[in-house]
């Protein structure tokens, strides 16, 4: 047993100095907008530098093992632990996490979404901090559920509060589509409680175990079981249209961490949860994730291609890079995990610096309709060159964060893991590759429909529409430097993730799954 | 790693990689070629427009620097080439590697790890990477110099030159690439450059239209590529590695699967069609010309679209081997050249776009580069791309001095008789023409030549040997020859001979362009004549034998362990002369049309004319009877008229650019609409009607059930109160009852 | 046995509290209607307690008492603020909360 001593109490640190942030500010009154501001501002500033120490201190060359490994009794009836640690595929994750919440609370500084409260509003985000980061660290299943619940509420209120005319509708589907999958995943999570020897949550223990014991068809069943739990919250196709409502209606700071963090819920737990417990079902369903990963590349550019409004497009953008995400893991090759890991931080990044702008187009032309819009670049030209920088970041450009995790992902669908259908696969990476083209067609269509051509009439002297403010610039520039810099570096990112990617498919094949292989075993290097 | 390749060599010899990484200074740190406009790029952006020039300066001597440094490494590579010895170190110690000593340079470091497998980013300086780093450098330092001028009252003259620089960085990053994950990117780059580029005047929709078109056309063929590197990152090259020359090499020594080979070759050959302009993928070249003109003037001659004949050079193992170039006379790849260069040329013919013209001429000669490589005339190809760059660099710049002075492109409206405003232009462009038209001895004169004798089609006086006997493709060669001769002599009156038709509303006369335009032109037209001369052929007994297939010697990687081994076709007199007549034919035919008959009938009618008018009595009304008998004496004037030129610039032309326009294009754009049109019926039926609906409808159903239920809560304490006791009154019952039996 | 009758009581005791409690309409009443109720089941602790010796259902008994006087408190104060809100203590009338 391993209890909270030296360097642990880093991580719980993390985790719940926002919750104390949030707190602190539940004492302030309600008044005082400033003080808020400040306090969650300090708050977030707080976690990042935590965040950052993490980074630095982190043992990069042990990055396939957990560390600051907490694990101390919590609920004893059940098993439950207070079982944290963070290894190679979390710490991109958490970083991301910390990264965006500053950056969310920057821009709040003077865009409170109506109808104010920002009390209110600032302290919720300061819980869904928690929540997420939790998540991330989290080790033991029933730890992990209630971080992955805790997201739930705060996102809840956002939208049905601050959001726009038909958020109460949203907010609902949000709720209830997020709460049906949770509830199939809490199932699973207490069959495997039940069916394992070992009768624990403890989530290195049953990676360990990885489904021993429990019989075939029943592994089907609660791997379909996490597949849904997860798979809203990725979301897939066919789970998505919770999304593009949830993302039209949320406020800007609600859409840019729904998009930012929360969607990555999900793929992590298909990475940590699903895929290294039950590796033998997680094979037998890879053509059918994978299926559905494509189907949800094309459906969502399809979709793009057909929507009128700006924020709605891009939230069905996220259901194609989403579906790319989940190409890569379907593969089961750690080429592909890698892949995914760095898709999730890329999306992070993009797709919510794309909701950041939306937001500031939003506020300035009062609408999103792409019809109306036109000439931003000569109204506003530097935010206008910011979306095409984006937009071509978002459409898979090499040097940019996006290219890395789309190229890696579909190259691993050429040859994925043995035992899954080689054939199937490469008939899936013709689709994402023809995806890719979509991609660029509607992003480049809603570039010139938005941002080239001359104002329309109705915009044309319009003095309130203006140019980037120093407050955009504070929240953006982070995201910015973030898509150039893992675009041209990539190793970054993907020399954490690879050994614990690998020791967690190694893992796999250690406990008698001979289907998922390394790439490594027949690897001549480069 | 040696290693790998020693299990895939078929024998038990091993085999060394003629690949070093210690060389010349500037061959080792070639990467900084790139570097300098890269940054150029990122300060112009920055600082660009608090500069006194507004960033040009920064751009220009960024560029400059390369081109230095570029020139240093072709210097060095000259030495390197002839006296470089490799060595290899073994157990007994080092030891001299025997054989020919073409000796790559790479120079590489670890750029990202995945999967366990490390992947690198670094260069490769061989002699086709260096002469691509002299001529980018060059001829984007020429277009740099020239926007200055031409560009001048740009209100985004600033941003205009950040991206030519980037531009200029990314095709050089290309060039220098070592692995093909590195191409991919440097591919990409250069797209988005063009994207820009190309929409730079985006407030008019049919700009941002081109860009968009560009842009997207690239990648569909970028599909191609995606699949086309995947397949050979598992298949060749002892399996992962995306290195260049461990992949040519795994080729060249026969350890890759054929079926794997051809699609490999089949996917990047579709990437090449679109990014190099080739037939059916070609439509996005022509409207690229929105674009400003010494925007195109470096995408057609330097950058971009050389890229795919770059790719397939460079890669040329994959090619050969999944093609079958060798010993056959048909192929894939040479068939899509040569359908391309003459359909290309062809369309040059109906165009009055000055700029599209040369667009379409650019079409025409790329098809050339690919059917060169396409029957194996690997040194040919190269050497055309070469001095297709500098003619066709000079024929845009000259298109553009014409529009800066007249403030159009239009031929037929605008232009005519330019000739004496503009001597100078007059005197480049002509020179441009020749050499694409090919005549001797300009530099297209040499290059087109060794393509034909590439091809191995020539069958007389002991033919020319090659890769193969491609008959088919050596009379498109020809065909295309003699079109691009007769194009340009139609280009060339229309716009400088004849009597000035422009100037509509305008009080000034068009003038002759300033130093900054003229000085390019004169170093390119120069260029032009004078390039074919690095490569002039064994056997040309005019000069001494050290003089001849200097290009070849260096640039060619013969001999080495990446480059299959390909046969080399002699030159041949006969063929020459044979091709030089047959251009000379297309070009004295639109001579006769346009300087004989269009010219006279425009003195005697006091009229500007571009062309005859139509039918023949309209023409002899006009002219009169002595004219008459004048066209009736020639017997050839109606073969001339009423064959070739009437029908190459009538039916044919037109026929062509009918299913250009409307059945190729309108493909595209029918895919496109019916995306659109898929999407939205899609969205509407099954997302908002089927999966929402069902959503919705598990949300009203407990909805309604809640309606129903809501009666109960009365809001009465008492009523509460009832409830509770009567159920618990029915517990106790129950209770009862269970005990009491 | 004295057992039947102390049931008999509170059963009796039992059933007017919850006449009252389900009948009246003025507020106080219904509170002391409650309290029938809480002492008609001390009685039966105490009946039950002092029938086996056990001390426990005494002390029970105190502790419903205690809770008793507790709820009184709160209710008296919910019924006054009723009052002052709406001039009448009547329940029938307080329906808030209807759904």
């Amino acid at each position: 047993m391993n209890t909270i001593a030296e360097n642990n109490w880093l991580l719980t640190a993390l985790v719940f100095t926002p919750l104390a942030g949030a707190l602190l500010m539940v004492l302030i009154p309600e008044k005082d907008e400033r003080s808020h501001k400040q306090a969650a501002l300090i708050t977030s500033l707080l976690t990042l530098g935590l965040a950052v120490f993490l980074l630095w201190d982190f043992d990069y060359s042990n990055a396939a093992s957990l560390q600051y490994f907490v694990d101390t009794q919590w609920i004893e009836v059940i098993g439950a632990g207070y079982t944290i640690g963070v290894d190679g595929m979390s710490l991109p994750l958490i970083a991301l996490t910390a990264l965006i919440m500053p950056l969310v609370f920057v821009y709040s500084w003077h865009h409170i979404p109506e109808p104010g409260n920002a009390k209110a509003f600032l302290i919720l985000s300061l819980i869904l901090e928690t929540g997420m980061i939790g998540t991330f660290v989290a080790q033991d299943l029933v730890l992990f559920f209630v971080f992955f619940e805790v997201v739930l509420l705060p996102m809840f209120f956002m939208i049905a509060v601050w959001g726009g005319a038909n958020r109460r509708y949203a907010s609902l589907k949000f709720f209830l589509f997020t709460l049906f999958g949770s509830a199939l995943m809490l199932l699973s999570f207490l069959a495997l409680y039940f069916l394992t020897d070992e009768g624990t949550f403890n989530m290195l223990v049953l990676t360990e175990n990885a489904g021993a014991g429990i019989a075939r068809g029943t592994q089907l069943l609660i791997f379909a079981g996490m597949f849904i739990g997860f798979g809203v919250k990725v979301p897939m196709f066919p789970f998505h249209t919770w999304l593009p409502d949830a993302h039209t209606e949320a406020p800007t700071q609600g859409s840019v961490i729904l998009a930012a963090v929360l969607l990555k819920l999900g793929t992590y737990g298909f990475i940590r949860i699903a895929i290294p417990m039950l590796p033998e079902a997680a094979e037998a369903w890879a053509p059918w994730i994978g299926l559905l990963a494509v189907i949800g590349i094309i459906y969502g550019a399809l979709g793009c291609l057909a929507q009128t409004d700006m924020k709605r497009l891009i939230a069905f953008s996220s259901v194609a890079h989403m579906g790319f995400v989940m190409l890569g893991i379907a593969t089961l090759t750690d080429f592909g995990i890698n892949a995914a890991i760095f898709g999730m931080v890329a999306h992070g990044l993009i797709t919510g610096m794309l909701f950041f702008i939306a937001g500031s187009v939003k506020e300035r032309y009062h609408t999103l309709e792409i019809k109306r819009l036109g000439g931003m670049l000569v109204q506003a030209p530097r935010m206008g060159w910011i979306l095409g920088f984006v937009s071509m970041a978002s459409l898979g450009l090499p040097g940019l964060a996006g290219f890395w995790g789309e190229f890696p992902a579909i190259l691993a669908a050429y040859n994925p893991a043995a035992g899954v259908p080689e054939g199937t696969f490469r008939g899936y990476m013709v689709v994402a590759a023809i995806g890719t083209v979509l991609a660029a067609g509607y992003l480049l269509w809603l570039l010139q429909r938005t941002a080239m051509g001359e104002p329309s009439i109705e915009f044309a002297d319009d003095p309130n529409i203006t140019d980037v403010s120093p407050t955009e610039w504070i929240a953006w520039t982070p995201l910015l430097v973030g898509i150039v810099l893992f675009g041209v570096a990539p190793g970054l990112i993907f020399e954490v993730t690879d050994p614990a990617v690998v020791q967690s498919l190694d893992n796999c094949i250690m406990t008698g799954c001979e289907g998922v292989q390394t790439a490594t075993s027949a690897a001549g290097g480069g | 790693m040696p290693t790998v390749f020693a299990t895939l060599a078929p024998s038990s010899v091993p085999t060394s990689s003629t690949v070093t990484q210690s060389a010349n200074w500037f061959l080792e740190n070639a990467w900084l070629v790139p570097l300098l406009p890269a940054l150029s790029f990122v300060c112009i952006l920055f600082f660009g427009k608090r500069l006194r020039y507004k960033g040009a300066e920064l751009g220009i001597a960024a560029v400059a620097l390369s081109l230095i440094l570029a020139a240093c490494a072709g210097v060095a590579w000259l030495d390197h080439r002839d006296n470089f010895v490799l060595h290899n170190t073994t157990d007994a110690g080092v030891e001299a590697v025997a054989g020919e000593s073409y000796v790559a340079v790479q120079n590489s470091t670890q750029w990202l790890q995945s999967g366990g497998i490390e992947f690198s980013a670094g260069i490769l300086v061989d002699g086709l990477s260096v002469m691509m780093l002299v001529m980018v450098s060059l001829v984007s330092l020429l277009v740099h110099v020239y926007s200055t001028d031409y560009v001048s009252d740009d209100k985004r003259y600033t941003h205009f030159f950040a991206f030519l620089s980037l531009f200029t960085a990314a095709m050089l990053f290309f060039v220098l690439s070592d692995n093909i994950l590195q191409m991919i990117v440097g591919w990409e780059l250069v797209g988005v450059c063009s994207f820009v580029l190309i929409g730079h005047w985006w407030e008019q929709k049919p700009n941002s239209d081109a860009a968009l078109k560009a842009f997207l056309t690239n990648r569909v063929g970028d599909v191609g590529l995606l699949i086309g590197v995947i397949t050979l990152f598992f298949a060749a090259g002892g399996g992962k590695t995306f290195d260049t020359i461990k992949i040519n090499e795994a080729i060249v020594q026969g350890g890759v699967s054929h079926s794997a080979l051809v699609v490999a070759s089949l996917c990047l050959m579709a990437a090449v069609m679109s990014k190099s302009g080739q037939f059916i993928l070609h439509t996005w070249l022509p409207d690229a010309m929105a674009g400003p003109t010494p925007v195109s003037a470096l995408i057609h001659a330097a950058t971009m679209v050389v890229a795919g004949v770059f790719m397939i050079a460079r890669l040329y193992p994959v090619f050969f081997e999944g093609m079958q170039i060798g010993g056959s006379s048909i192929n894939v790849m040479a068939t899509i050249g040569a359908v391309t260069l003459v359909f290309g040329g062809l369309l040059a013919f109906v165009q009055n776009d000055i700029k599209k013209v040369l667009a379409y001429s650019t079409v025409s000669q790329l098809g050339y580069m690919v059917m060169a490589l396409g029957v194996g005339a690997w040194t040919a190809a190269v050497f055309h791309l070469f001095t297709h760059a500098f003619f066709k660099a000079n024929l845009f710049l000259g298109s553009g001095s014409v529009a800066h002075a007249v403030h159009s492109f239009d031929m037929k409206k605008d232009m005519g008789g330019l000739r004496k405003f503009m001597p100078k232009t007059y005197v480049t462009f002509i020179i441009g023409s020749l050499a694409l038209a090919g005549l001797f001895p300009l530099a297209g004169f040499w290059s087109k030549d060794e393509i034909l004798a590439g091809t191995g089609g020539w069958g007389l006086f002991g033919g020319t040997g090659g890769n193969g006997t491609y008959t088919f493709h050596l009379l498109m060669g020809m065909f295309g020859a003699a079109l691009t001769a007769a194009y340009m002599t139609r280009c060339v009156y229309l716009t400088f001979h004849g009597t000035y038709r422009g100037g509509h509303g305008q009080h000034h006369e068009p003038h002759e362009s300033g130093p900054r335009i003229l000085v390019p032109l004169y170093i390119l037209s120069g260029l032009a004549i004078v390039a074919g001369l690095a490569n002039l052929p064994p056997g040309f007994q005019l000069v001494n034998n050290s003089w001849t297939e200097r290009f070849g010697h260096f640039i060619e990687p013969v001999g080495s362990s990446y480059f299959p081994k390909i046969a080399h076709a002699t030159p041949s007199w006969s063929l020459a002369v044979v091709a030089s007549v047959v251009a000379l034919f297309g070009a004295v035919a639109a001579f006769y049309y346009y300087f004989v008959k269009v010219d006279r009938l425009a003195k005697t009618t006091q009229q500007s004319l571009t062309e005859l008018p139509e039918g023949l009595t309209e023409s002899n009304a006009l002219a009169g009877a002595g004219h008459k008998t004048l066209v009736n004496k020639y017997y050839l004037d109606h073969i001339y008229e009423r064959g070739i030129v009437a029908a190459t610039k009538g039916p044919l032309a037109r026929a062509a650019y009918w299913v250009n326009q409307h059945m190729i294009d309108n493909a595209v754009n029918t895919t496109g609409e019916t995306a659109v049109k898929m999407g939205r019926s899609m969205y509407d039926l099954v997302d908002q009607g089927v999966i929402d609906a069902f959503v919705d409808g598990s949300g009203r159903v407990s909805d309604a059930t809640g309606e129903e239920l809501r009666q109960i809560n009365s809001g009465k304490v008492q009523n509460y109160a009832a409830i509770l006791f009567a159920m618990a009154a029915v517990l106790a019952g129950a209770f009862i009852i269970i005990f009491a039996f | 046995m004295l057992l039947n009758q102390f049931l008999l009581l509170s059963a009796v005791l039992f059933c007017i509290g919850v006449y009252g409690v389900l009948a009246r309409k003025n507020g106080v009443l219904v509170l002391m209607s409650i309290e029938l109720i809480l002492n008609a089941v001390n009685i039966n602790l105490v009946a039950f307690g002092a029938l086996t010796a056990d001390v426990g259902g005494e002390v029970f008994a105190l502790f419903t008492i205690a809770v008793a006087a507790a709820e009184v408190g709160i209710g008296l104060a919910i019924v006054l603020l009723i009052y002052r809100n709406r001039r009448s203590i009547d329940l029938s009338e307080a329906d808030l909360l209807k759904g």
